[in-house]
């Protein structure tokens, strides 16, 4: 057991997160709103072999793991960085062109039949739509998809389309490809949640320091530090079940692999939520703002919670497994 | 390649040998004795403790030298699982010697204290407590003012300690006492205490179970021998911090684990527990409510790993332990919350009414969540490890000290 991330890890993290920071930087978030999708931005993310990452070599990959991969959507969730990123990642060598960025592909998650409305992300800009049933895998190209675009989505920076049905498409995979791939995109949804917990804290924190009232930091309240304390603590559960949910679908766990997934995307969830309401909290009347970066963090959590499988649903998953299990 | 929780060949065979030795000494063992007989609840820890060293298995991570197995970090966390797993004896009496007083000597001690001291209490033969907190003196443990005055080759101790859990089967103490009253933190040292000299007067507090764990300790001009400082007069307050530090990596491992057995009960009683013909569990809310905090108890399992990582490979542990702490004590305390509620009317008796399957008892699931309430103040309370995470984890303003 060594449950530590490597140097390399660190550095192929630490490269993604100067990318970022240099890319899109937390004071350019409102010039990013409502905007078609950056084509240039996933090239330049393709380039640094997001969407490739763990396509072999020989494919035009890197050959890395979901460990790997969860650091790397981790930082992108920190900065939120825009697009298809988790659909592209997964067509990688489903899909001509998804791992170069050539073709830009989003998805839909359908396992669960349910009478939600279809909702898509950056359809305007992407090549091919991939849909996940419980039979299978889907592909459908994105021009023969009507859809009209929602006007104020609740994320300003996820553009999103309503559409009243699906084409047919064509099928690429079957039942266990659909499994495996929904399995993967609820680990990276939760690695990209974990960025969303970490960069809260980091507002938080940095706020706390900075405005004064009553003649000293804010951060010197207690009310104030045991909010960013509970902060802290979830943040570090959010990065442990994230990183054993990895090391597990790359066969380096112990126990069932979609209970640690479960598991892992539950906390991310509901965690994020509570990092990016505790923020706004501590931002005060600038959290309630336009202007200020919580309420970013805040309304991307709602489209990450709301892929790969509810709250509701891994909840039950946890909890019924816990049924006859004598461990 | 790491972001590994697989254990070693190793790790596994260990847990094989232990698992089969668990099967036979578990059951062999007995039931615990009446909460309130104190000789016979020395006599079975004790007892145990004696068993697990004859095996090998006593101080599974401390050195060979002194009697322990010398193992590593990841094997004392298969002890733990395993130890869980049988339902083995908790550690009880022997907690302050196992996991605070021989760890300090280890890191701290001379070779003579740890000669003297370390063999003994793994093989149950020493039985300690711990003299820290005072009345006025709990959370702000530093404002100690219990007075060792050295007089030729002795201390003379004069004051009040509270809340000295075991302190009436006590074989020693570790007392924390005063020796420069004009300084705060750094007036402070670690002494070995016997705790059969005289002037050492203990006054039982009945805890909110209403059992003796815990007294009053009064001692007066107590003779302690120089040689029983453990690090450098007024260098107290250094020490103990080396401890808990140390302490924080597998501290919780154990209740954790045994937490994660509790929510496997409550899935099992919660398929009991009927209304109206349907069982609890039948309620959807229910399940989820209880994934919600079996999710929660295993991301601070793999927090442990993580913090065991990497005091397996550097050394030197985070300041994470107070995350862990805080995390899990409170957890602790909604777990076993929710499973009092869950039994109803039979949540209102302290002693087992009704048949529940699986061996449950509701009478012992009461008396842990009352127990709950003790963690999330005992050891730093839940606010001190706030304080703590925010002011040296993330860089808050300090309270006043
Ligand atoms: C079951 C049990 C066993 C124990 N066993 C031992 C033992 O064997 N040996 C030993 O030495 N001690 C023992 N203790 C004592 C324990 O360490 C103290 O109870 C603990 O340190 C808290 O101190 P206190 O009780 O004086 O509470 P106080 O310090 O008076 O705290 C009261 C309340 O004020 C809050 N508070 C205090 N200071 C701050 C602050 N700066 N910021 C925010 N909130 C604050 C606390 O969180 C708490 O809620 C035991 C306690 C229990 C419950």
């Amino acid at each position: 057991m060594d449950f530590r991330v490597t140097e390399d890890q660190a550095a192929l993290q630490e490269g993604i997160r100067s990318f970022c920071e240099g890319r899109v930087p937390v004071d350019a978030l409102g010039g990013m709103e409502k905007q078609p999708l950056d084509r240039e931005l996933h090239g330049e993310l393709a380039e640094m072999g997001v969407f490739g990452l763990r396509l072999e070599e020989s494919e035009g990959g890197v050959g890395l793991g979901m460990s790997e991969a969860a650091l790397v959507f981790a930082e992108l969730g920190r900065r939120l960085v825009t697009g298809p990123l988790i659909w592209s990642h997964l067509a990688a060598g489903l899909v001509d062109g998804a791992g170069s960025g050539e073709c830009v592909v989003t998805g839909l998650d359908r396992t669960r039949a349910s009478n939600e409305p279809i909702l898509l992300e950056y359809l305007e800009g992407a090549g091919s739509v991939l849909v996940l049933e419980a039979s299978g895998v889907r592909r459908i190209d994105a021009a023969a998809i009507e859809a009209r675009a929602i006007a104020t989505p609740l994320d300003p920076l996820t553009p999103l389309h309503h559409a009243a049905a699906l084409p047919e498409g064509e099928s690429i995979g079957d039942a266990a490809l659909s499994a495996r791939l929904r399995r993967e995109g609820a680990i990276l949804s939760a690695a990209m949640l974990l960025g969303v917990c970490e960069s809260t804290l980091e507002l938080a924190v940095a706020y706390g320091q900075q405005r004064e009232q009553f003649g000293r930091p804010i951060g010197g309240f207690q009310a104030i530090k045991h909010i960013l304390a509970d902060m802290y603590v979830r943040q570090e559960q959010v990065r442990s079940a994230v990183y054993a949910a990895a090391a597990t679908a790359d066969g380096r766990g112990v126990g069932d692999v979609d209970r640690a997934v479960a598991t892992a995307k539950l906390l991310a969830g509901e965690f994020a939520l509570k990092n990016a309401r505790a923020c706004v909290q501590v931002y005060g009347g600038m959290g309630f703002t336009w202007e200020m970066p919580p309420h970013y963090y805040l309304k991307r959590v709602f489209v990450l919670q709301n892929a790969f499988g509810s709250a509701d649903e891994h909840a039950l998953t946890v909890g019924e497994g816990l049924e006859g299990d004598a461990g | 390649m790491p972001v590994d929780l697989r254990y070693s060949d190793a790790d596994e065979t260990f847990r094989k040998d232990l698992r089969a030795w668990l099967a036979e000494a578990v059951p062999a063992h007995g039931a615990p004795p009446p909460r309130n007989d104190w000789d016979a609840r020395r006599e079975w820890d004790s007892g145990w403790q004696r068993k697990l060293f004859d095996a090998g298995y006593a101080g599974v991570q401390w050195p060979k030298e002194y009697g322990g197995r010398g193992a590593s970090l990841t094997e004392e966390l298969v002890y733990y699982e395993e130890t869980a797993r049988a339902q083995a004896p908790y550690i009880g009496m022997n907690f302050v010697g196992i996991r605070h007083g021989g760890p300090t000597l280890i890191a701290e001690g001379t070779e003579l204290q740890k000669q003297a001291h370390l063999p003994r209490i793994l093989r149950g033969e020493e039985i300690w407590c711990q003299g820290f907190s005072e009345p006025q003196a709990g959370s702000d443990l530093a404002a100690l003012k219990t007075a060792a005055v050295r007089d030729g080759d002795h201390y003379v101790l004069n004051g009040q300690k509270i809340w000295t859990s075991f302190a009436q089967k006590a074989d020693y103490c570790e007392m924390l006492v005063r020796t420069d009253p004009d300084a705060k933190h750094r007036g402070i040292s670690w002494l070995i205490m016997p705790m059969d000299l005289p002037g050492i007067e203990i006054r039982p507090l009945p805890t909110l179970l209403g059992e003796t764990d815990f007294s009053e300790m009064f001692v007066e001009d107590v003779r302690v021998p120089v040689e029983n400082l453990v690090g450098a007069e007024n260098d107290g307050w250094r020490v103990t911090n080396v401890t808990l530090r140390f302490e924080r990596g597998t501290a919780w491992a154990a209740d954790i684990i045994e937490l994660q057995r509790m929510l496997r009960d409550m899935a099992t009683l919660a398929k009991h527990v009927t209304h109206d013909g349907a069982s609890a569990w039948d309620d959807k809310a229910l399940r989820r409510e209880i994934g919600h905090l079996s999710a929660e108890v295993e991301s601070l399992w793999a927090m442990v790993k993580l913090q065991i990582s990497e005091l397996a490979k550097t050394g030197v542990p985070g300041l994470g332990g107070s995350a862990i702490k805080l995390g899990f004590t409170e957890l602790n305390q909604r777990i076993y919350e929710l499973a009092t509620q869950l039994l109803g009317r039979a949540g209102m008796s302290r002693s087992d009414v009704g048949e529940l399957p699986g061996g449950l008892g509701s009478g012992r699931i009461v008396e842990k969540y009352l127990n709950t309430l003790s963690l999330t103040i005992a050891a730093g309370s839940s606010q001190i490890q706030r304080n703590i995470i925010s002011e040296r984890i993330l860089g808050m303003p300090r309270e006043p000290r």
